[in-house]
């Protein structure tokens, strides 16, 4: 047999790609236990729904790309997407709305735009807002939390995806709805008056993010993605709320703890803000994405017309991430600050 | 003056109209006198992509007319030397779509030398006066010889040869010295990555 | 304790250097047979100085230095040259380069040589010169001349000599074993390379996963002027210009020198090659290579001679050829592929590493990049890989040379982190190459055009000289037509007739650069027969009447005969010149322009053609081209023309029938396709 003549290096790392896709869909477990104790099985429904719709988008996608099944399917990129889409859309979203949003998500924003690598825009992201501006309503229909309304059992939450006409689900404005629509009360009143809040922020959305923050703490140990753009983030969302915290009037947006306990921000922190694909690059360029969405998601959820902002922050640093690469090239060994940056 | 215009809201849209696009006129007319850049004329920009092997191929008597016949809006596809690569070069500069090598003006193959075979040489002096870069050294009724550092390979001297002992010969074949590793197959064709769906074509 | 620094990216993949420091450092002995390439270095070959069936004695010089960057080569052992030939070398290319073959007599009989134990009286340039005569090259892997890096130019100060001990690759050893073994000569090889630069500080790097060698060290430099530096483990630190960052916190300028930062840096292993040329005499013809991997039962450190065929290193370390797909010169980050285990180690061999498929498997194929930048977190020169990558896919060699490719040191880094498989490095090696190539393009088409437009103005120049001239003798012939007709009236015969043939001559050397060059040989031809003829004639007159006049009028008609001659023979030169292109009435000028439109016209014609037509229109041409030929040989036989001339139309004739040959062929080929 002859040599083998390739160029070095001749030994890999133990990373690969598929590796860290199953990383993240293993770093969302705890936030989907969380999300299932305080609002029942829908989110597993979804999710379970969304992988299958996902994997024959992507197949399909393929086919007419002409490109080998497996080696992409292997990847585990579709049920990444799809497990990312369907934690955010509401628990017991109809089967047609889930499949909108994933085929929106894995044709639009991935395989239109050359697939995996190639897309600009976070295709979970996309697939959420496609859903939230096409049927606003089925969107922002949470279910209640455990202990404020009856949880649907499994065979409920089957019943609401496939033949949703036949399910009557009880619906609940979410805790950052009611802080956007107040407009009377004190926010002490209004937590004392509505039953949806917690200790800290909604009951259920707390813990939901702290969960999540535990999945990106581990994500984070296991050197998937760098601190920079989550804690970027955070550090973002945090300051703008204690800068314009009045301490609970009617206008209040809500405090600092309120918003990072609140709505999909730790989940957009560490499962959104950090894909890789459509941030930033350079590790100025992490910090400065990640601030600015931050501070896009406090300006949107508190002035803006929908209640969470975190897709749409997302989306518009998506257009602004080659813009802030080009400007935080790093400076190369051997050169002069600045040179490099022709 | 406020009358004047709710009276007459057409003509006060016209004047309006009018006087704006006066006042713009004349700001970017001056700007573009005021900030003209006196860049390398187009020609010589052209110019320094073309192959400069004087060959003719192009229907032009050197590399230069042929800049100018571009200028003037000649296509800019029959330059064989050049190649793909010289006509995407082209393409960028003058912001044209690119268009494949047009064959009637030859075939992108290897570079080549000219090289007198100096037994059979007569000493005629035709390929000197042929030959574009004064690449050839003789003089009458001396062996000439092809001064192959100078030689772009453009194969005119070959055919005025009366004893025809000029051959085109490829040129520097690849060394120690000049070998390299080549690009990846762009991730192969089976597990093809690129956007493009049709597959690739390599330019070698 | 020295201050180290630290330097962006690297990455820490495992050892595996534990199995070849088992056991101390083996003796290859002398394979039967030699291989010495004439360029181990960096820089230009070597010259042989010996010729096939010379006999050698060991250490003798066999190849001189060719310029500044060069190196000798010494015979590595007692023997006879067999050839100086093209041999398979250590390159990915597996091109042949030329060596030097030696047939060992395995007496290995020293030639005679004396090194110095006082060093310290010689002066720089002396120290230098050993140093080149030994033939020592950078023992690290890059091979530049040691000679010629330590030559610092006028004005540099150096204030800080580093001896790389770092050896940061993995499964290499060399450098550890030698620091274990051989620490004194190290230090005292540090110490000839202090005497001859003079720095203020001397350092020796050393990684601290190699706490025998630093303890080694320390002890051997204990109260010299040399300090033992660890650092943490972390590859590429044994990178000149990471190292260099470690030491001293300084960067090396992009595309500058150490010594622009006050630094000159060399590998441990020169510095002992060092010591040996200096104090013992002894020019470089061994090295210590490691040989490992899991493919060889006896993973170890081989003393070896330089030009030792690999398979026999090989085959003393227990190499196992099946289990083994990938024989690599180096380490895995590194080190290059090698065509087959027969090439000769050389000056730069410091591993040889034969994997298993299980230790280092096959790449699997490429995945899409999704930019997730662990090469830029892993990049030691604090580049952009992936952005690079994207430019070098789209051959965007602009934008690559902005984000400072050239500065890529291709330590592997990248391509080691990279999670989608992406061979990054070479990505990065392409276009390099292919930017240099573009590079060396420009600079030649730039010259070709300098030279077509000296060209263009040199005619234009003749040209209108040329054309200067005619107008100014026409003027004067009109001037003096104007001049006899002023004068009128009286008309001198006699001057009449001067002035016709004044003027006819004019006219003729006026018009020489458009008249037809045929004719006027012709006619030249002509007069001269006529002259001849009429001369005949007198002389036979003279010879009638016994004229005393017949020797002078004889030597006239010999003489004229002679014109005649020469005149035939230019007019026959010139038809034949001619023959080829009968129609050839333009200025020499327009020879480009003609040739152009010919074959403009001929090219056109052939692009309509289908390939059957083509390779017969081929063929009829060439046929014309053999008959003409055929003819003129003829021709040129009947008029008894030079010999040469023959000779050459001959062989034109017999070109041409093999073209034809071929071309026939061909012509059967596309028709039967």
């Amino acid at each position: 047999m002859a040599l083998m003549r390739i160029t070095s290096p001749h030994a890999h790392g133990p990373m690969s790609t598929s590796k860290v896709m199953l990383n993240v869909l293993l770093a969302t477990i705890p936030g989907i236990v969380v999300l299932t104790h305080f609002f029942g099985f829908g989110t597993i429904v979804n999710i379970l729904w969304g992988s299958v719709v996902a994997l024959a988008c992507e197949a399909l996608a393929l086919k007419l790309r002409r490109r080998p099944l497996g080696f992409y399917l292997k990847d585990y990129s579709a049920l990444v997407t799809a497990t990312l889409l369907c934690v955010a859309l509401p628990p017991y979203s109809p089967w047609w709305l889930i499949a909108v949003g994933i085929a929106s998500a894995i044709l639009l924003a991935k395989h239109l735009y050359g697939g995996l690598g190639y897309n600009p825009f976070n295709p979970a992201m996309v697939g959420y807002v496609v859903l939230l501006i096409s049927f606003p309503i089925q969107m922002t229909a949470w279910a209640p939390p455990r202990g404020v309304g009856e949880l649907p059992g499994l065979m409920q939450a089957l019943q609401a995806c496939f033949t949703p006409a036949a399910f009557d689900g009880a619906t609940m404005a979410t805790p950052l709805d009611l802080l956007k629509q107040n407009n009377s009360l004190l926010v002490k009143d209004l937590w004392r008056q509505s039953p949806q809040f917690g200790r800290w922020a909604g009951i259920g959305w707390e813990w939901a993010n702290l969960a999540f923050l535990a999945g990106g703490a581990w994500l984070l140990y296991r050197r998937i993605f760098t601190w920079h753009a989550p804690l970027a983030m955070l550090a973002g969302l945090a300051l703008m709320a204690a800068l314009f915290n009045d301490g609970g009037s009617s206008a209040s947006g809500g405090s600092p703890l309120f918003h990072l306990l609140s709505g999909a921000t730790m989940f957009g922190a560490f499962f959104i803000v950090t894909d890789p694909v459509t941030s930033a690059v350079s590790v100025r360029g992490r910090l400065i994405y990640g601030a600015m969405i931050g501070i896009l998601v406090y300006i949107i959820r508190v002035r803006g017309n929908y209640p969470d902002a975190v897709a749409f922050a997302v989306l518009i640093m998506n257009f602004a991430a080659p813009f802030i690469d080009y400007y935080t090239q790093p400076r190369t060994y051997g050169h002069q600050r600045g040179e490099g940056e022709k | 003056m406020t009358e004047f215009i709710t009276q007459y809201p057409l003509v006060t849209a016209l004047l309006a109209l009018v006087s704006l696009g006066a006042v713009f006129g004349a700001i970017l007319g001056f700007a573009s006198e005021r900030f003209r850049t006196e860049g390398n004329p187009i020609v010589e920009q052209i110019n320094e992509i073309l192959p400069q092997t004087q060959c003719g191929q192009c229907g032009h008597p050197g590399c230069r007319p042929y800049a100018e016949a571009i200028a003037n809006g000649e296509a800019i596809n029959k330059c064989p030397p050049g190649g793909e690569a010289g006509i995407q070069a082209l393409a960028d500069l003058l912001d044209l779509e690119v268009i494949p090598l047009d064959e009637e003006h030859g075939e992108q193959s290897v570079k080549k030398v000219a090289f007198i075979r100096e037994a059979e040489c007569i000493g005629c002096t035709k390929c000197l006066q042929a030959c574009p870069v004064d690449a050839i050294l003789g003089a009458a009724k001396q062996k000439h010889t092809v001064i192959d550092s100078e030689c772009t390979g453009c194969d005119l001297c070959e055919e005025p040869c009366p004893v025809d002992c000029i051959d085109m010969i490829p040129a520097e074949q690849e060394g120690l010295q000049t070998w390299h590793w080549q690009l990846p197959n762009p991730v192969s064709l089976e597990v093809d990555i690129i956007a493009t769906d049709a597959p690739r074509e390599e330019a070698a | 304790m020295r201050k180290v620094f630290d330097f962006h990216g690297g990455i820490h993949p495992p050892e595996n250097k534990y199995q070849s420091v088992r056991t101390p450092i083996a003796d290859a002995g002398i394979p039967p047979q030699l291989i010495i390439p004439l360029s181990q270095h960096i820089g230009a070959p070597a010259v042989p100085v010996v010729a096939a069936g010379d006999t050698v004695l060991k250490g003798q010089l066999i190849a001189e230095p060719k310029g500044f960057v060069s190196v000798p080569l010494h015979a590595p052992t007692s023997g006879t040259i067999v050839a100086i030939e093209e041999r398979q070398i250590a390159h990915p290319s597996g091109y042949q380069a030329p060596c030097i073959v030696i047939a060992s007599d395995f007496n290995d009989e020293w030639i005679p040589h004396s090194g110095t134990r006082d060093y310290r009286n010689l002066d720089k340039a002396q120290l230098i010169e050993r140093i080149r005569a030994a033939g020592i090259a950078g023992m690290g892997g890059a091979g530049f001349p040691t000679a010629a890096k330590l030559s610092v130019r006028e004005g540099v100060k150096i204030d800080t000599l580093v001896i790389n001990g770092t050896e940061c690759e993995p499964y290499i050893t060399a450098d550890d074993i030698l620091m274990r073994e051989r620490a004194t000569q190290i230090v005292a090889g540090t110490l000839i390379l202090q005497q001859l630069i003079e720095p203020s500080a001397t350092l020796i790097g050393v990684e601290d996963n190699k706490p025998e060698g630093l303890a080694a060290l320390r002890s051997a430099a204990e109260g010299t002027a040399v300090e033992i530096v660890e650092f943490p483990t972390k590859y590429p630190s044994g990178g000149e210009k990471q190292l260099i960052e470690i030491l001293t916190g300084k960067q090396v300028p992009s595309g500058g020198l150490p010594a622009d930062v006050g630094v000159i840096c060399q590998n441990v292993a020169t510095a002992v090659a060092v010591y040996d040329a200096v104090v013992l005499g002894r020019p470089l013809i061994s090295r210590i290579t490691t040989v490992t991997g899991e493919a060889v039962a006896q993973p170890q450190n081989f003393e070896v001679l330089l030009g030792t065929p690999m398979s026999y290193l090989l085959a003393l370390a227990g190499y196992q050829p099946q289990k083994n797909r990938r024989l690599i010169m180096g380490g895995p980050m590194m080190g290059f592929t090698l065509p087959s285990p027969d090439v000769p180690i050389v000056k730069t061999t410091n591993c040889l590493l034969a994997p298993t498929e299980i230790e280092l498997p096959t790449p699997t194929p490429a995945q899409a990049c999704i930019r997730c930048g662990m090469c830029a977190q892993a990049c030691p020169a604090s580049l952009l890989p992936q952005q690079m990558f994207w430019f070098a896919q789209g051959k965007e060699f602009e934008k690559l040379e902005n984000h400072n490719l050239f500065d890529c040191i291709e330590c592997g880094a990248c391509s080691w982190v990279c999670p989608s498989n992406i061979p990054l490095v070479q990505y990065y090696r392409a276009s390099k190459a292919e930017i240099l190539q573009l590079r060396r393009d420009n600079e030649k088409s730039e010259q070709a055009r300098i030279r077509f437009e000296a060209r263009q103005e040199r005619l234009a120049a003749a040209d209108a000289e040329k054309e200067a001239k005619r107008a100014a003798r026409k003027k004067a012939a009109e001037e003096r037509a104007l001049q006899a007709a002023a004068d009128g009236g009286e008309e001198d015969p006699i001057q009449a007739a001067i002035e016709r043939a004044k003027a006819k001559k004019a006219a003729q050397v006026a018009g020489a650069a458009d008249e037809n060059e045929l004719e006027k040989l012709e006619k030249a031809v002509v007069t001269t027969r006529k002259r001849l003829e009429t001369a005949s004639g007198k002389l036979e007159q003279a010879k009638t009447e016994g004229s005393d006049l017949v020797a002078a009028l004889q030597t006239g008609v010999d003489k004229t005969r002679a014109k005649l001659n020469a005149a035939e023979n230019a007019l026959h030169d010139y038809q034949l010149a001619n023959s080829d292109a009968p129609m050839e009435n333009a200025a020499p000028t327009d020879a480009a322009q003609a040739a152009i439109e010919r074959a403009m016209a001929a090219r056109s014609a052939e692009a309509a053609l289908s390939p059957s037509e083509k390779a017969r229109a081929q063929l009829e041409k060439l046929q014309v081209r053999l008959e003409k030929s055929r003819a003129k040989l003829a021709e040129s036989r009947d008029s008894g023309a030079e010999e040469k001339i023959i000779e050459a139309l001959e062989s034109t004739v017999e070109r041409l029938s093999e073209k034809i040959a071929a071309a026939e062929q061909e012509l059967q080929a596309t028709e039967g396709a």
